[in-house]
């Protein structure tokens, strides 16, 4: 009847698990038990859940993608714990099958469930606004997506009551992850989250690459595209490319797994070094989908905050093209020492050099953007000067990494973990908390607090460098990956180094809740009422805070790169901008529960399948296509805002956007 | 004030780790390797610390309070700054490049080291999660001990009997993936005698931490002792015995095989290949 499952499938015995989903548990019922006694159910039904605003769906997005920021942040700090605790004779805490499963964990979470909402939630929300266009190109698609995200997500926090979670490391290698060697179910709760949640992915970048090619205001031609939506659109045209490649991959393991084929394994003529290539075809492009629109980021706020325009635009367009393009050329330096030989070896290399140079021309126009401006230091900035001066050391020994002699003795080293820490943190994670504080005022009204931004920049930007500089020695010294304990006793200062460099980011992410609570408390203060707070260069910052529904009352004309820029130049002060025109009724999209209601099958379909329950696989299938059916056949998608109401609205905030 | 409490504790940090590991090699390969880490990093140095001080000195000094800094709102394009600013990274590039083209070529894993000289072959099987070293000339096996005679090439064939693994000795350079169903090749050398700790570095499963050896590197003479001792002790590895080895169990001290049966380690590594059960349906 239930397939594999049965009470044995939840760890009773294991304490930490327990009280760990206990009061994960408690929380959840909590907030639940809140929410229906404050009667909140139909507001968040109707504003959030069947939402398809772009704005709201790029919030939701982020706040997803800040809880699992915990969720993985907490496995890092298992993980560093048990590592200043095992040394020598000492076992620490948590027995291998357990922290086998802490990595797989927080690799699989922080890549695939934190760093891609944080990144696609930004684009989300900013791309529309920039493109001074009024949604994405498919608003329903867009909340699928969503909740095909969140479906990914709860099932892999399933995983940590229900069963096990994958002991392969993030992209279960196989033939560790073929039935032979991991029998569990773990490696099938990865790969049915991962399929759920990279459609998702790939349907979003789909409809954000549709967006951007064919939504633009009138007058935006390529060349007057903020760079923002520049670097947004090399991100989804590597997710529309790269992503298939996952989905290909992954189902091949799952044949392997579930069909008793050999695409994979030992036996049969399977071949491991295939899954390895093809998993690296789509994680390479997967790491500059993540840094793209983070540079992009840093882009706008360097810009906005020096007072000028981004030094050698044309420059920072074409360097992310190129390196849209090389993305895919380089997968192999990811396995150097599988035995290729020295001219293969030698042309990734190489490649993967090439990178630097469009990277490299980067961090100067930065540099030169800052040259002459009049830089205001808020928390963005802060950001991004910290990201300036990390990410350029990342760069170095990710480039070290790439001579292939070096990576002979660097690679799985805890060097690696450094290095690519040192671009993930302070690149994607220092983008996007930039992107956060900086478009925030945009989302809600109001600017976060400034002060507490500060604190929570140097906890990261410290605790980065107290955690992962140690690493760096410790791979050189000789420490490997993924290790549950180690004999040599010279290494545990510099663990415990790093465990307190980690407890500093861990300040600095409880300070971020601190931040949110004390600048809603306050939001009065803060209440941004011109749609400009950073005296900004690109649309978005022509609407009102929050903007409403439509985005543009009336489409923005647009003639140069920054337009709103040039808007206020020729205009004089943002209230002198009132124009007489005439609006027009607009039509939005009408809410939907489309997303949510196959997301919801989506979950069925996956813990079925991950358990063998094939009824419920069935059933959840059947749901997911009679869903997709009633949507296709749905008479009214839109509903209609009349021009008075459009009217009324802009008389309310006072000011006129657009018209030119 | 913190940029130079940061770099003192760097190069402390960096001083520790000068006595062991990749930094403290033992071996022509490990030199030559370490060789490439210092250039490389010296070259890359040399643009990286100038961005980061222009990068804090810009910040600082066009700061929005600072009255004497000249603001230059439209500033945006200077054709002169982007040759400089593609070329510097293009040339750091170049260079590295050069090294990274001649590098893969002289430390091709595969390529043997010294002509002039007989290297010794070993066989490395990884097992889960034991490794064993098989002297395929001597007859003679090892379990989770590689002796070696300073001052000789070796010679090394890699394959595994499960999972992937990945055979690293830091001190002694490069390491190469121990995968099954194929045959990996190394090319290394010890040039004085010592104890360097060797792992797997490439996750294989719940034992993996343990997987560790010690390789000695002994005088020739101790060497020859040393094999003639072990064909004294110790039993024999057959497909038999080997079977009972390959079972997996967490590495627990060092074991020798005084014989080896002749094609172990080729019927090892091409095993799940032969080892086929018949299509279904015959």
């Amino acid at each position: 009847m239930f397939g594999r499952l049965s009470w044995a499938a939840i760890p009773f015995d294991q304490p930490v698990v327990m009280i760990a989903s206990g009061t994960v548990g408690f929380v959840i019922f909590c907030v639940l038990a809140l929410v229906t006694v404050k009667g909140w159910w139909p507001c968040i039904w109707r504003e959030w859940i069947t939402s398809v605003d772009h704005k709201r769906i790029g919030v939701m997005y982020i706040f997803l993608a800040l809880l699992m920021l915990v969720r993985g942040f907490s496995d890092a700090m298992l993980m560093r714990s048990q590592l200043a605790l095992a040394a020598g004779q000492a076992q620490g805490y948590l027995p291998p099958e357990h922290y086998d499963q802490i990595f797989s964990a927080h690799g699989t979470i922080m890549i695939f469930f934190v760093a891609m909402p944080f990144v696609i939630g930004l684009m989300n929300f900013v791309l529309p606004l920039q493109l001074g266009v009024r949604d994405v190109a498919f608003p329903v698609l867009n909340s699928v997506s969503f909740w095909l995200s969140a479906a990914g997500v709860l099932l892999v926090n399933v995983s940590l009551v229900v069963g096990e979670f994958a002991r392969t490391g993030w992209l279960a290698y196989p033939p560790l992850s073929e039935v032979a060697y991991s029998p569990g179910v773990g490696v099938d709760y990865y790969l049915w989250s991962l399929q759920i949640s990279g459609l998702g992915t790939l349907l979003s970048g789909i409809n954000l690459l549709t967006t951007i090619l064919k939504l633009r205001a009138p007058g935006m031609g390529y060349r007057r595209m903020p760079i923002f939506c520049w670097t947004a659109l090399a991100s989804n045209l590597l997710i529309v490319a790269s992503f298939p490649i996952l989905t290909a991959t992954f189902a091949m393991l799952l044949l392997d797994r579930y069909c008793g084929f050999h695409f994979f394994t030992n036996e049969l003529g399977g071949n491991p070094m295939m899954y390895i290539n093809l998993i690296w075809c789509w994680g390479h492009p997967e790491v500059y989908i993540l840094i793209l629109p983070a540079f992009g980021v840093f882009s706008e706020v360097v810009a906005t905050f020096s007072g000028k325009p981004l030094f050698g635009r044309r420059s920072m367009v074409m360097a992310t093209m190129v390196i849209c393009v090389l993305s895919f050329l380089v997968w192999l330096h990811h396995f150097f020492t599988m035995g290729a030989g020295a001219d293969v070896n030698a042309f990734f290399g190489i490649a993967t050099m090439i990178i630097a140079v469009p990277t490299g021309v980067k961090i100067f126009n930065w540099l030169f953007t800052l040259y002459g401006g009049r830089i205001r230091f808020t928390v963005p900035v802060y950001w991004t000067i910290g990201f300036m001066v990390t990410f350029v050391i990342g760069g170095m020994t990710g480039v070290l990494m790439a001579i292939p002699p070096a990576d002979f003795v660097l690679h799985n080293s805890l060097f690696l973990i450094a290095h690519f820490h040192n671009v993930a943190i302070g690149g994607v994670v220092f983008g996007v908390m930039a992107g956060i504080s900086y478009w925030f005022p945009k989302a809600f009204g109001f600017t976060l607090n400034e002060r507490l931004g500060k604190v929570v920049f140097w906890c990261w930007f410290f605790g980065f460098y107290l955690a992962f500089m140690p690493l760096y020695v410790l791979g050189l010294m000789g420490a490997t990956r993924r290790m549950q304990h180690y004999s040599n006793m010279h290494w545990q200062p510099l663990m415990l180094v790093a465990l307190v460099g980690a407890l500093l980011i861990l300040f600095g992410i409880a300070l971020t809740v601190v931040q949110f609570a004390v600048s809603i408390r306050r939001r009065e203060l803060n209440r941004d009422v011109t749609g400009d707070p950073w005296n900004g260069r690109t649309l978005e910052w022509s609407t009102p805070s929050p903007p409403p529904a439509w985005n543009f009352s009336l489409p923005p004309q647009v003639d140069r790169p920054d337009a709103f820029w040039a808007m206020k130049q020729q205009q004089g002060t943002v209230q002198d901008r009132n124009v007489k025109q005439t609006y027009e009724t607009i039509q939005v999209p009408r809410n939907n529960p489309t997303g949510f209601y196959i997301a919801f099958f989506a979950v069925l379909l996956g813990f079925s399948l991950i358990w063998r329950i094939w009824w419920g696989a069935g059933l959840g299938l059947l749901g997911v296509i009679v869903v997709c059916l009633m949507q296709a056949w749905r008479t009214d998608g839109e509903i209609e805002v009349p021009a008075e109401k459009v009217a009324a609205f802009e008389r309310l905030h006072g000011l006129k956007e657009g018209a030119v | 004030m913190w940029l130079r409490a940061l770099s003192m504790t760097s190069a402390a940090l960096l001083m520790a780790s000068c006595n062991e590991g990749v930094l403290d090699p033992h071996g022509p390969v490990g030199k030559a390797e370490r060789v490439i880490l210092y250039d490389s990093t010296a070259i890359m140095l040399a643009v990286i610390i100038p961005v980061i001080v222009l990068t804090l000195a810009f910040a600082w000094w066009f700061r929005a309070r600072n009255s004497q800094a000249r603001y230059r709102p439209d500033w945006e394009f200077s054709g002169r700054i982007e040759m400089i600013v593609w070329s510097i990274p293009a040339l750091v590039i170049l260079f590295l490049g050069g090294i990274a083209w001649t590098g893969s070529h002289d430390l091709d894993p595969r390529v043997a080291l010294e002509e002039s000289k007989t290297p010794l072959d070993i066989e490395v099987i990884s097992l889960d999660w034991r490794w064993l070293f098989i002297y395929p000339h001597e007859g003679i096996a090892s379990l989770n001990r590689l002796v070696v005679p300073a001052g000789v090439p070796l010679r090394f064939r890699l394959t595994s009997t499960t999972v992937m693994n990945s055979f690293f000795v830091p001190q002694l350079g490069s390491q190469i993936y121990a995968m099954p169903n194929m045959v990996t090749r190394l090319n290394l050398e010890a040039d004085q005698p010592g104890t360097f700790e060797g792992l797997s570095a490439q996750f294989s499963g719940d034992g993996f931490s343990d997987m560790r050896f010690d390789l000695v590197s002994t005088a020739t003479e101790a060497f020859k002792d040393w094999v003639n001792a072990t064909k004294t002790q110790g039993g024999v590895l057959d497909a038999r015995t080997f079977e009972e080895l390959a079972k997996p169990a967490k590495a627990d001290g060092a074991q020798t095989y005084a014989e080896v049966s002749e094609g172990l380690f080729d019927s090892i590594s091409i095993r799940s290949m032969a080892a086929v059960s018949p299509p279904r349906g015959q």
